[in-house]
């Protein structure tokens, strides 16, 4: 995830963990200066996301299976999808906020600092709150695990992880360029916001509810598909709605690792064009 | 002015430094025209180590912007420039056919981050409008992130920051959250984190914007002690001449994004031909004073009256020539102020081509 400038040296890389560390270490201590307020706020996150998924074990009250998949099914794509996202979200979602600096001139004090920007933005503001999000969608996901009808080997077993890592590597390419896009346009946000956390919404339904447009659109234009959804139908030995080759639904690294360097780029181009404020 | 110091190295090089900026423009109803806007325009200046430098000019002539090339933060669009030998966006600003002009701008400009961060370590800046200090954390946490971000020795950072709480009182503000500092409590405090890593420059944009007057002369003092005791070289931009009156002896003054002066604060004042004002109070409302040589009266109210004199020219044989014919109460001088001075300047030196040359004209010692 920290691979927003790639092509840096060992040192480089060093000084933004360095960095990312120490100001994200600030920005805690700065939300503990308001301690009812941290505390309000974390459990709110929690609570949204927890309904839900109330919202989700509802709907199963009325019916057995949704798009053929039962409840501990899209539970585990609910899971896997959150996860992903929530892990993002937490190392790595403020960096939406950049257009507000952009826009008000105040990245110009990160500009000032001897470390890498990217990793200054990836950790300004960070909100620890956001563990709300990444509780629940381990729990759901803990509670899903047991209950899905796989034949546990030790290559499905890796595969979650795996797919967990995978999946934040996507979203945090997404996250990357939609930031870099807002060097341009710095009210941007929403649009990056509807392919991360809409897509994510998305994601934790079975392809097989959606449209086979859609389906398309995720998996060959902004590939979120591979986030959870072809390496889940692999665990779950169900067949791909698109008829895409067995191989494909393995192509989660490469696609994150396509994805994170054409980032890398576009970030790059955004900080060259950065222009501040007139003052 | 810094002819006697030429032989001295020169931390800060700029040549022919340019920043166009591409502006959209709304031309009727669904036209738009892009417009090229030069906020720095071909400016070349040298700044040997341990000078103090104060860079003016009315609002959008391009201080701000030059500023901000000088520290990394804008790329600039053409021109070189070397700060403690290190440019801060190679590759960038050349003429094409010296570029790579293979690769697109993104991997050309590639390690621009990566040179900016090095600069960084070797420069400090204050921007009186924008506080780098951690607006709900105590000012001493500010501290630590600088020591630790800028890895400053143990022995050196304790050695800084002691000598900063002593000559800007910071002792009783460590452990307050900043958001509780004045405006001049929260600019010491600023002043002082831009010092904590021994930096060789100090860019300073407006320090003394908002300040009263006791803050503006404890912002003053520190940065003449500064300046003395470590010979950290100091460029700084400002609206008020008492700054630079009291700081500097060198003035750069721009214009339209071009240098148009660049000599000492006295030679400012003869090549604008501006006016100071001696403004005087009588026991008693009195006809215009007359017969003051070199002065003519410009304005009576009751028992004040303005006196207009040449900014060259010292106020002491004016005072002396009214104090003595008149029944004076109270008095003083007004300095034109610097728009004024710039708006002559610009309007009389336009012939010149550029500031330096019109600069050398104006040196007046």
């Amino acid at each position: 995830m920290a691979s927003g400038e790639p092509g840096d040296g060992g040192g480089r890389v060093a000084q933004g963990f360095l960095a990312y560390r120490l100001i994200v270490r600030m920005w805690v201590r700065s939300a503990l200066a308001y301690r009812a307020s941290f505390l309000m706020m974390a459990f709110g996150n929690f609570a949204a996301n927890a309904l839900d998924f109330v919202a989700i074990m509802l709907m199963f009250s009325g019916i057995d299976a949704l798009g053929g998949f039962s409840l501990p099914e899209v539970a585990f794509l609910y899971g896997t999808s959150g996860v992903s996202l929530g892990l993002t979200d937490l190392l790595l979602g403020s960096i939406e906020g950049l257009g507000r600096r952009v826009r008000d001139g105040t990245l110009d004090v990160l500009l000032l600092r001897p470390a890498p920007v990217f990793a200054q933005v990836a950790a300004d503001r960070f909100a620890l709150r956001r563990l709300g999000r990444l509780t629940q969608a381990v729990l759901v996901l803990g509670w899903s695990l047991p209950r899905i009808p796989v034949d546990w080997t030790v290559g499905r077993v890796l595969m979650v992880p795996l797919m967990a890592v995978c999946g934040a590597a996507i979203f945090a390419a997404v996250f990357t360029a939609g930031a870099a896009f807002q060097f341009w346009a710095q009210d941007a946000a929403e649009v990056q916001n509807s392919f991360t956390y809409g897509g994510n919404a998305m994601l934790q339904y079975p392809p097989t509810v959606f449209a086979r447009e859609l389906v398309r659109g995720v998996t060959f234009l902004v590939p979120l598909a591979f986030v959870n959804w072809l390496p889940a139908l692999w665990l779950l030995g169900r067949p791909d709605p698109l008829g895409l080759p067995g191989w494909v639904d393995f192509l989660g690294p490469v696609v994150a690792a396509l994805m994170c360097t054409g980032a890398g780029l576009a970030w790059r181009l955004g900080l060259r064009s950065y222009r501040s404020t007139g003052s | 002015m810094t002819d006697e110091r030429a032989g001295a190295e020169p931390l800060i090089e700029v040549d022919g430094l340019e920043k166009v900026f591409s502006v959209r423009r709304k031309a009727g109803r669904l036209r738009r025209v892009r417009q090229e806007v030069r906020a720095v325009d071909g400016i070349s200046f040298r700044v040997p180590r341990g000078e103090m430098v104060g860079y003016i000019g009315p609002n959008g002539a391009g201080k701000s912007t030059t500023i901000k090339m000088l520290t990394g933060i804008l790329v600039p669009s053409g021109g070189r420039l070397r700060i403690a030998g290190i440019d801060p966006s190679p590759g960038a600003g050349r003429r094409p056919r010296d570029r790579d002009a293979a690769a697109p701008g993104f991997l050309r400009g590639g390690h621009s981050d990566r040179e900016r961060t090095r600069l960084a370590r070797r420069i400090g800046v204050v921007f009186g409008q924008r506080t780098t200090l951690w607006w709900d954390l105590p000012l001493k946490d500010s501290y630590e992130l600088v020591r630790r971000m800028y890895r400053v020795p143990d022995a050196v950072y304790r050695a800084n920051l002691e000598r900063c709480v002593e000559l800007l009182d910071l002792a009783p503000l460590l452990p307050v959250p900043v958001r509780q500092l004045s405006l001049g409590q929260r600019m010491r405090g600023d002043l002082a984190a831009a010092l904590l890593h021994d930096p060789e420059v100090l860019y300073l944009d407006e320090p003394t914007i908002g300040l009263d007057v006791v803050s503006k002369a404890k912002v003053r003092g520190f940065l003449r002690e500064v300046n003395a005791e470590r010979g950290t070289t100091v460029l700084l931009t400002t609206h008020d001449l008492t700054d630079i009156e009291q700081l500097c002896r060198r003035v750069m003054v721009i214009d339209h994004g071009r240098l148009v002066y660049d000599g000492g604060l006295d030679g400012l004042r003869a090549a604008g031909g501006g006016e100071r004002t001696l403004v005087v109070d009588l026991e008693r409302p009195l006809p215009p004073i007359e017969g003051v040589p070199g002065a003519r009266t410009v304005k009576v109210d009751g028992p004040r009256q303005w006196l207009a004199f040449p900014a060259a020219q010292s106020a002491a044989p004016l005072v002396a020539a009214v104090a003595a014919r008149y029944p004076l109460v109270d008095l003083s001088v007004r300095e034109p102020d610097i728009e004024t001075l710039i708006a002559e300047l610009y309007a009389g030196g336009k012939g010149a081509d550029t500031g330096r040359s019109g600069g050398k004209e104006g040196r007046a010692l």
